[in-house]
């Protein structure tokens, strides 16, 4: 099995992605950030720190955000509303970061050195890469015995082909972490 | 009872769940999130030996939830903001 991620005496991680590998997880990045729109928290005309507070209090209809920002309370649509108003426009900040550090240091690809907050910062993106694409996509816990032994000609052979590279870098991540 | 050496000063969720620190985080099975990683997220926000991340984990993957944490309203919803944070799903509420 491949590997891209490889932990570096001392601290830190290497990174060896290909230039065609490094244009799908780019693709994908990019994507992500579309999805999670437009800065929240940007910086105000009066000068005055944003707080981030969201007005948004409810779960998204599109599956992919409300996977990626649950509601916190099961049976309590009232305080998983207060949560959200309180954490949503941070989360959503945290993540767009995290997707922009993943593209600026990933360039072209080619050997990148991460240290130990970066890598932390690829994993979380990865999970959420993986998270968006497999809500897309509708896996199930059946769905992915099936998902290696689909036709090549199946349309959805590509976008699950790309659900499975990134399921084994960010297996490979983990481990390199551990 | 041994102590692993990698735990920190976390409260042990099962042991913890005391009638003054009634609330609780859990989190929730679901069929994207690696086993591996949700591990790794146990022992990295909580600070949770490898073998007590991996019994919350399995415990997660097999009966669909676990309760990882244990503490006041507050801290769960902490708890919760940051598992938020790492793509797992959680959610809060009052222990019974």
């Amino acid at each position: 099995m491949n590997t891209w991620f490889t932990r570096v005496h001392g601290g830190g991680v290497r990174l060896r992605m290909t230039r065609e590998e490094a244009s799908v997880i780019q693709a994908l990045v990019t994507q992500l950030l579309d999805l999670l729109g437009g800065p929240a928290s940007g910086p105000r005309d009066d000068g005055l720190p944003n707080l981030s507070f969201s007005e948004n209090t409810t779960v998204s209809d599109d599956p992919v955000l409300a996977r990626l920002f649950p509601d916190a309370y099961r049976d309590d649509g009232a305080a998983s509303a207060e949560f959200r108003r309180y954490t949503e426009a941070g989360l959503r900040d945290g993540k767009r970061a995290a997707a922009q550090l993943v593209l600026d240091t990933l360039g072209d690809g080619g050997e990148i050195l991460l240290d130990d907050e970066q890598a932390q910062v690829w994993l979380r993106t990865l999970n959420d890469l993986r998270l968006a694409l497999g809500t897309r996509l509708g896996i199930t816990e059946e769905t992915l015995e099936g998902i290696r032994r689909l036709d090549w000609n199946d349309p959805r052979t590509a976008p699950f082909a790309a659900y499975d590279w990134l399921t084994y870098l960010q297996e490979d991540l983990v481990r390199a972490l551990w | 009872m041994s102590t692993a050496p990698v735990e920190l000063d976390r409260p042990d969720a099962a042991e913890d769940v005391r009638s003054d620190r009634p609330w609780v985080s859990i989190v929730w099975n679901d069929p994207i999130n690696l086993m591996s990683y949700v591990t790794y997220v146990f022992q990295t926000v909580f600070g949770y030996s490898k073998m007590k991340a991996e019994k919350l984990m399995l415990d997660v993957h097999h009966k669909g939830r676990a309760v990882v944490s244990s503490g006041t309203r507050e801290e769960m919803e902490r708890d919760c903001e940051i598992l938020h944070s790492y793509g797992l799903w959680a959610t809060v509420r009052q222990d019974v």
